[in-house]
């Protein structure tokens, strides 16, 4: 199992870094949120991490995680909803942040040592706001505004936050666990 | 019996029905993957151009017939509604695939639950997506009615969409 890139990381942040996964050679660390800028610009420069592509910016929202069993669509369907066990998971998912409502996610990738890395930073209700990583990597304008328009968590400093994907007139975050599943906002036409 | 048409007339309307069905000017409207179904219709295999409408007109202006290929967001209706807005009369609407049908498995935030709720839909393919050759039946229904519409002079009005739409 290679945990360098998380040793990388908890060595040179250890009050940084509040848990550590690993599962079938991806390696995740998790984030207290001042760090966050820092952090990236070090993944980035750091001659031995070189991480110069951010794959993807996302979130979770993880207000009804466990509260409610997987739907039977999946149970029934044959899909395995449990990871394989012929591949044990040595080092298991820390689970969910216990205080944040929201979890932000980066997946950083390094075209020149070809390996990868994921960041999970919390973001509580209370204050959905984290700084932007424009001003490191262009591609992220584009994903943080996609993470503003779905999950409605802001980004500091980014230069342009609007809807990416739905229209202006739209109230609301669509992908937020509270948001009505049948809940329709058209622009024209009939509610339905 | 000055109201009712003459057999001149009568005659001209079938004849211009009969020119007007084997050319049809399509405006295709594609979103999404049924797109690759139009193509493989509109290609040499299934040759759509038997029927007269293998001429594809990237203007709304030029255009009898609205093919509505894909799903449709509500985010995308307003630009749907002002393409159908801009075409001349006589004009047709054909909704391919289950998406424009009925909104298919998308019942969520984004998708509109059936582009009749929106513009008028004469000939519905459901399918996701449909086969070549349910395009192509519905492209002759399509052709019956444009006929039937030039010999009689009237238009079938669309169904009525249900009032409460259960989900």
């Amino acid at each position: 199992m290679n945990t360098s890139l998380i040793k990388a990381v908890s060595d040179r942040f250890p009050a940084a870094v509040s848990a550590t996964h690993t599962y079938r050679g991806d390696q995740t660390v998790a984030l207290r949120p001042e760090f966050l800028l820092e952090i990236a610009q070090f993944l980035k420069e750091d001659p031995a991490l070189q991480m110069n592509l951010l794959v993807d910016v996302t979130a979770v929202d993880y207000s009804a995680f466990g509260k409610s069993p997987a739907p039977a669509f999946f149970a029934s369907s044959g899909v395995a909803v449990r990871p394989s066990t012929q591949i044990p998971d040595e080092d298991p998912w820390p689970g969910p942040p216990e205080k944040a409502r929201f979890a932000v996610v980066y997946h950083f990738y390094s075209m020149h040592h070809k390996h990868r890395l994921r960041l999970v930073v919390p973001v509580p209700e209370s204050e959905t706001e984290l700084t932007s990583l424009t001003p490191l990597w262009a591609g992220a304008d584009w994903l943080e505004r996609e993470v503003w328009d779905m999950y409605g968590i802001r980004f500091s400093g980014h230069p342009n936050l609007k809807r990416i994907l739905m229209y202006k007139e739209f109230e609301g975050y669509p992908l937020r666990k509270d948001y009505p599943v049948n809940k329709r906002q058209p622009l024209i036409g009939p509610v339905n | 019996m000055e109201n009712s048409p003459s057999f001149l007339t009568t005659r001209l309307n079938e004849a211009i029905g009969w020119a007007q069905k084997y050319s049809i000017f399509q405006y295709p409207f594609v979103t999404a993957c049924c797109g690759m179904e139009y193509m493989a219709t509109a290609c040499s295999h299934y040759d759509v151009d038997r029927f007269g409408a293998g001429l594809p007109r990237f203007s709304p202006r030029q255009a009898d017939v609205l093919f509505v290929v894909g799903t449709i967001s509500h985010k995308m209706a307003p630009v749907l509604k002002r393409i159908y807005d801009q075409m001349a009369d006589p004009k047709w609407v054909v909704a391919f695939g289950v998406c424009t049908c009925t909104g298919g498995f998308y019942n969520n935030y984004a998708t509109v639950m059936g582009i009749d709720t929106i513009i008028p839909v004469d000939v519905y393919i459901p399918g996701c997506p449909p086969r070549p050759e349910m395009v192509l039946d519905g492209l002759m229904k399509l052709q019956d009615k444009i006929q039937d519409h030039q010999s009689s002079g009237r238009r079938a009005e669309p169904e009525p969409r249900p009032e409460v739409f259960e989900v």
